[in-house]
């Protein structure tokens, strides 16, 4: 992990020697446990939801069903993260067929549309993140959400950048796909009844972290759920998808809206 | 190497201001970022605020607010659990492979 220089973003100097995802995942956990009063447990509940999930994909790195236990007693990275609180990162690949309108029947029957997209950059450096909230991915997600004239209500399944714990949590609200200050009661809720809705490949904590690869996988896994093509993942009458990407420690995000 | 990180070897934190707009671009650059005048180099205020902070291996490290939008990554030596807004003082700085800031609390 260290020395690949898509993680630890050499150009960013105002890191110093905390360059490493770690320490931008640690200010983040920190940040939103002082705001929110998060716990442990609800931090370790994001973990073993989509260490769960990705028991069910088979191109997933984990296929450990971690407890939440298991997870608040797993090797101490920081005072603010444990390991499995973190995506682990690792090699991989993932495609997809972009084909424009004119094209598209002759590949497929049942092609995925992309109604919304919106990308944002709010700085080449973490230090000037406002630590409250994503603020790259509420631009990102206003953008999208304008495009395909959707809201965020009717989205029916997820896939979040789910680099450390807490950036679930996070997302979930800066999407509008629950209340302000619900999305630890939000997820648990997930958790406890079975429901997918958010990262039903695993996410990148279960899936593992590909860098590159990662973002294309999350479409892949929305397209297969938009398809209806989901397998043990499926989730029931999905219409609309949607995918979160962040680069450079959520300096930067990208939305897609995707619909069949 | 360019004159950010020389002037860090030498144990000097420098920034780039605009010569115009007085604005501290940063990172620091040659050019303004707001109104693309040059900038001129000068040593930064010394005592700056805990933004938020964490701990690894029993040292604590965190966000550093120094002035207007200039905010770093640094060691924070204290005896206690710091707080946020506490004031810190810019106690070493140096250059090897990645920028170095070691910050001390300032008692309240």
């Amino acid at each position: 992990m260290i020395g690949n220089p898509g993680q630890i973003l050499e150009w960013d100097q105002s890191r110093g020697e905390f360059n490493h995802p770690i320490y931008w995942g640690s200010m983040f956990t920190k940040a939103h446990k002082r705001k929110f009063n998060t716990t442990e447990e609800e931090l370790a509940i994001v973990s073993a939801k989509n260490h769960k999930q990705a028991m069910d994909n088979p191109n997933s790195y984990s296929h450990e069903p971690y407890t939440i236990s298991q997870i608040m007693n797993s090797k101490i990275i920081t005072d603010d993260l444990r390991i499995l609180d973190c995506s682990y990162p690792c090699s991989g690949s993932a495609s997809v067929l972009l084909v424009s309108e004119d094209m598209i029947k002759k590949f497929t029957d049942t092609p995925i549309w992309i109604s919304g997209i919106g990308q944002k950059t709010t700085s080449a450096s973490f230090t000037k993140n406002n630590l409250s909230n994503l603020s790259s991915t509420i631009s990102a997600s206003k953008d999208a959400y304008a495009m395909s004239n959707t809201s965020s209500a009717d989205i029916d399944v997820a896939e979040v950048h789910d680099a450390f714990s807490v950036c679930e949590l996070m997302a979930v609200e800066d999407l509008g796909l629950t209340a302000e200050s619900t999305s630890t009661e939000f997820i648990r809720n997930l958790f406890n009844t079975g429901d997918r809705k958010i990262n039903p490949r695993g996410g990148l904590i279960g899936s593992g972290h590909p860098l590159g690869a990662t973002g294309i996988s999350q479409i892949i896994e929305i397209t297969q759920q938009l398809q209806n093509n989901a397998e043990q993942r499926q989730i029931p009458n999905v219409k609309k998808g949607l995918v979160h990407n962040m680069s450079a420690a959520a300096t930067s995000s990208t939305v897609l809206i995707l619909e069949s | 190497m360019n004159r950010f990180e020389n002037e860090l070897k030498n144990g000097n934190f420098v920034v780039s201001e605009c010569v115009n707009c007085k604005q501290i671009v940063w990172p620091t650059s040659d050019f303004c970022n707001i109104c693309y005048n040059t900038t001129k180099w000068r040593n930064v205020n010394s005592i700056g605020i805990i933004i938020e902070f964490s701990k690894k291996n029993n040292s604590f490290f965190g966000l550093i607010e120094i002035e207007q939008n200039l905010r770093v990554m640094g060691k924070i030596n204290a005896n206690k659990i710091p707080e946020i807004n506490q004031k810190v003082e810019l106690k070493e700085c140096s250059f090897n492979k990645t920028p170095r800031f070691i910050f001390e609390v300032i008692p309240n």
